[in-house]
């Protein structure tokens, strides 16, 4: 068996304390060692982007990093999204009401990396949008209704 | 002008739930990453599962030495063929020998190999890591065999057999009309034209990909297996089946579903090796596939080669079609529907919209050693539709017609229509769908545009689908499993609320949310108080599951059916205890029963759940304890048809050959839409599954078999950048035999877009001579035409 490491990670504001292999993906450590599993892993060679995280405000593929190498990020999943009390964030009841997904597997990714591009990028536009939804796969939705949505968020919260 | 707005009727009923765009009720779990998906499920103990695969396209199996697997840390068992001893998967077809070949496919490959990743041994370890280093320390030999990578291969006289059983490598022949007379009506026509057409194969893709968790109980004494089906009840069938079980001894349950567009229902040999593994070890094994194994192992499509004729008279009208269809169907056939599934279905509907008075036409399914196939969303319509509209705009062309035109010309317009085929048409829209987008475009001055000096095509798609096959159809085919009806059963609990169940299942569709406006209409209930239950064989009696566009015309009328009935009895009882006639009753649209006369006098359906289960005594005589409802539907005649056009505008890049589309207006017509913006999502992901195919993505082997599309970096699946904006105009042709006058919505927009994007490239190269037949259409054909254009 190999080698085990032991680090310690800060996920969604809480520090947890793990030992793991180094060839241990984020993605799979978050799913399998933190119970995290709205980050959904499709691909896991860095194109579909269903893993997408937060790393330090960034979005980050989970698939393509080992858990070894954010020891010292502030990591964020979807399941940071939504309020304590489960109330969704203005971008998932955007997605909702724009039928932004269908069977729900890309859109964590979705939603992390529209997070992540939208607190960078406030004044963005719809262009600007579309070509950022362009760096992750959905089979569902066409992702017209992805752009709308992300779009209408970043209207709202420029108008709040 | 390039957005992608609705229009049309919006279908709002007022105070109805149907027609109304009801926020869906999966969405708050998926967005808050709170779904359940197979891979989120983890058992106590569970170990995990990946397989040796073959390396070789055809070849023998020499030997399997599985003995440093065994060694490798964390392996926990390596299983082999032998180890194993399943029964086979074998669907069946009843057709004569001479139209159907039957052939098995074993669970892990016993003697031979047939394809680059075919399953041969399975590999149990405590971590998915460890699993992934036992693969990798078996040792296979193989004595390889010439493999057949192609359908014209596969024809030629003494190619390889890939199954010993199948002759010429055929496993279906069929030739299901030929019209008396056709070929006199060929020799005689003013205008003949011809498409042959190759496309390409395809993954279906769904962004999860396929999975499985079983486990072995001992109290329920039952194998349990999770796993993201759209055929549950079939998963239950073949693996009872393959492991010597009874089926009340397996339960299969479905998760939340990332997608599926057909490549999840059939049986996959995976899920059934998995849970005999854990039958065997008597612990949880969950195995998920990986991106590789999805491209190279999984169920492909749509690798089809057409050779039509089409006879027009001088005015441009249709006299005969003559068509020969060869499926490249690879190393298998597929359980339930088999190898037949393309070629049947293109035999079946290719004459399409048009009052097609001649037709002949023979289908065949090859075998190559290549991943086997499955269906598809659209199964072969997205290819005989791009055939026929190319026929089309071939003999418009030909006869100085509009492409329009000729199309109107020969669309059906009196409905019910008997064509050629057999096959009743109920009413549609086809020319209306068809001269609105017309004028869509004319309207936002794409034709302007197009005689500007760029490279600018227009090109159209219109088509009709049958949505919701019932037993009928299927069994015309001759499938011996028929898979047409839908069993819906309707309980009532003490609070009032209630939960529903159907054997359909909602892997993306929104069954959750549309199944229960049904519902929620007919006993007048909000639709918070409705549960929709599916995907458990021990909870549903019997079902089919989701494909074919069969869910809400099928599934959603016995949902229906089943609620009217719970009605009944809520009347009934509610009419005893108030001492009037049943007649006397109506619900109240508000959650109770009231006199139609008075309505201040009303029974809540608590109050009439409390008696009739906790106060029983004083329900009417005859009428037993409890408030549950069974009912069950079947697509009576030819079924329903929903139908659409589809309008593109392109515009090609004379640098590169890149396909460029400017516009893309959909028109459909799918009868009455339960929940609108849940069609219209099913319209604008159809198309871009459709666009994906017409451009970009393609499985492709070398010549000794090899996959070339191993991971995503090769199979192009397009994304935002790719994807236009689609505009959606809704007529309403209700149907008039299923619940609401729904028809299915599921496949049309991946059947229309192939023929309006080819189409549409097509009038582009207009002036080039060059005529482009072939998808995914090639970038470099069109680099060619125009630079040979431009001399």
């Amino acid at each position: 068996m190999a080698e085990i490491q032991l680090i310690e990670l800060t996920v969604n504001g809480e520090r947890h304390d793990l030992a793991v292999e180094p060839r241990r993906t984020l993605a799979d450590v978050l799913r399998h060692d933190l119970g995290l599993t709205g980050t959904h892993v499709g691909c896991e060679h860095g194109i579909c982007g269903a893993c997408t995280v937060l790393v330090d405000g960034a979005p980050v593929r989970a698939c393509l990093v080992f858990a070894a190498q954010v020891e010292d990020a502030d990591i964020r999943t979807v399941e940071s999204l939504a309020a304590p009390d489960g109330t969704l964030s203005d971008l998932q009841q955007e997605f909702s009401a724009h039928h932004g997904l269908q069977c729900g597997f890309c859109t964590p990714g979705f939603l992390m990396l529209a997070e992540g591009f939208l607190a960078e990028r406030p004044d963005a536009t719809k262009e600007e949008i579309r070509e950022v939804v362009a760096s992750n796969l959905c089979r569902c939705t066409g992702y017209q209704t992805i752009v709308e949505a992300v779009d209408a968020c970043a209207a709202r919260r420029r108008n709040a | 002008m390039t957005g992608g707005a609705v229009t049309g009727p919006r279908f709002r009923r007022d105070g109805a739930w149907v027609g109304a765009s009801v926020p869906r009720r999966e969405d708050p779990r998926l967005l808050a990453g709170r779904g359940r998906f197979v891979d989120d499920i983890t058992l106590p103990g569970m170990l995990h599962a990946q397989f040796v695969r073959s390396t070789v396209a055809h070849g023998w199996i020499r030997a399997v030495d599985l003995d440093e697997v065994r060694a490798v840390p964390g392996v926990v068992a390596a299983f082999s063929a032998a180890d194993l001893a399943l029964g086979d998967i074998t669907a069946l077809l009843d057709r004569p020998p001479h139209e159907f070949v039957p052939t098995s496919m074993p669970v892990l490959a016993r003697d031979k190999v047939r394809f680059v990743g075919e399953p041969v041994a399975i590999v149990i370890a405590r971590d998915p890591y460890a699993a992934e280093d036992g693969v990798e320390a078996a040792v296979v030999e193989y004595e390889e065999l010439e493999p057949v990578v192609g359908d014209t291969a596969a024809l030629a006289d003494g190619a390889p057999l890939v199954h010993a059983e199948a002759p010429r490598n055929t496993l279906v022949d069929v030739s299901l009309f030929a019209t008396e007379g056709i070929d006199e009506v060929f020799a005689e026509a003013p205008c003949v034209v011809r498409v042959r057409s190759k496309t390409g194969r395809q993954n279906a893709l769904p962004l999860e990909t396929r999975g499985v968790v079983a486990s072995w109980d001992d109290r329920d004494e039952q194998l349990h297996v999770k796993t993201n089906t759209q055929i549950p009840h079939q998963v239950r069938t073949v693996l009872a089946r393959c492991a010597g079980l009874d089926e009340k001894q397996v339960r299969v349950t479905v998760p939340d579903m990332g997608g599926g567009f057909g490549q999840k229902c059939v049986v996959g040999r995976e899920e059934i090796a998995a849970a005999a593994a854990a039958l065997r070890l008597r612990r949880p094994v969950k195995w998920i596939e990986d991106r590789r194994d999805a491209l190279t192992a999984a169920f492909l499509a749509r690798e089809q080669r057409y050779d039509v004729r089409a006879a027009f008279d001088a005015d441009g009208r249709i006299l005969a079609l003559d068509a020969d269809v060869v499926c490249d169907m690879g190393a298998y056939s597929c359980y339930p529907f088999t190898a037949g599934i393309e070629p049947l279905m293109a035999s079946a509907e290719m004459p399409s919209v048009y009052r097609v008075p001649a037709y002949r036409v023979r289908g065949r399914a090859v075998t190559t050693n290549k991943a086997p196939t499955g269906p598809y969303r659209g199964v072969s319509r997205p290819q005989y539709v791009m055939v026929v509209e190319r026929l089309m705009e071939r003999a418009a062309r030909e006869l100085g017609l509009d492409p329009v035109e000729i199309r109107r010309r020969n669309v059906i317009t009196v409905f019910p229509y008997t064509g050629v085929n057999g096959i009743t048409y109920d009413p549609g829209s086809y020319r209306e769908s068809l001269e609105l987008c017309e004028r869509v475009l004319r309207e936002e001055g794409w034709y302007d545009l197009r005689d500007t000096g760029r490279v600018i095509g227009i090109g159209y798609a219109c088509f009709s689908e049958r949505t919701g096959y019932g037993s009928g159809a299927f069994a015309q085919r001759r499938m011996q499993v028929v898979p047409g009806f839908d069993i819906s059963e309707i309980r009532m609990d003490v609070s009032g609320t209630v939960s529903v169940t159907t054997g359909t299942m909602s892997h993306g569709q929104s069954h959750e949310t549309t199944m229960a406006q049904l519902v929620a209409d007919r006993l007048g209930l909000d639709i918070a108080q409705v549960k929709v239950v599916q995907g458990d064989t021990d909870r549903i009696t019997y079902g089919f599951g989701s494909f074919a566009s069969r869910s809400i015309t099928i599934g959603g009328s016995a949902v229906a059916a089943a609620a009217e009935k719970l009605g009944a009895q809520l009347k009934e009882i509610a009419a005893h205890l108030m001492e009037v006639d049943v007649d006397a009753c109506e619900l109240d649209g508000d959650g109770g029963v009231r006199l139609r006369d008075d309505p201040d006098r009303r029974l809540s359906f608590a109050e009439l759940a409390d008696v009739a289960y906790l106060r029983a005594h004083l329900l009417p005589k005859g009428v037993g304890p409890g408030l549950s409802a069974t009912a069950s539907f079947d697509v009576p005649g030819d079924g329903t048809f929903s139908n659409a056009t589809h309008g593109v505008v392109v515009e090609l890049d004379p640098g590169t050959g890149g396909v460029e589309i400017l516009r893309y207006v959909c028109v459909e017509d799918c009868g009455v839409a339960i929940n609108p913006k849940v069609v219209d999502g099913q319209c604008r992901g159809g198309i871009a599954q459709g666009i994906a195919g017409a451009l970009f993505e393609q499985v492709t082997y070398d010549a000794a078999g090899q996959p070339l599309a191993p991971s995503l970096m090769e199979y192009k699946v397009p994304t935002a950048s790719e994807i236009p904006d689609i505009a959606i105009h809704h007529l309403e042709t209700p149907c008039a035999f299923t619940a609401n006058g729904a028809k299915g919505a599921g496949e049309g927009g991946t059947i229309g877009a192939p023929a309006a994007v080819l189409n549409a490239v097509n009038d582009a190269l207009r002036d080039t001579g060059v005529e482009l037949d072939d998808t995914p259409i090639a970038r470099e054909a069109v680099f060619r035409a125009l630079e040979a254009h431009r001399g």
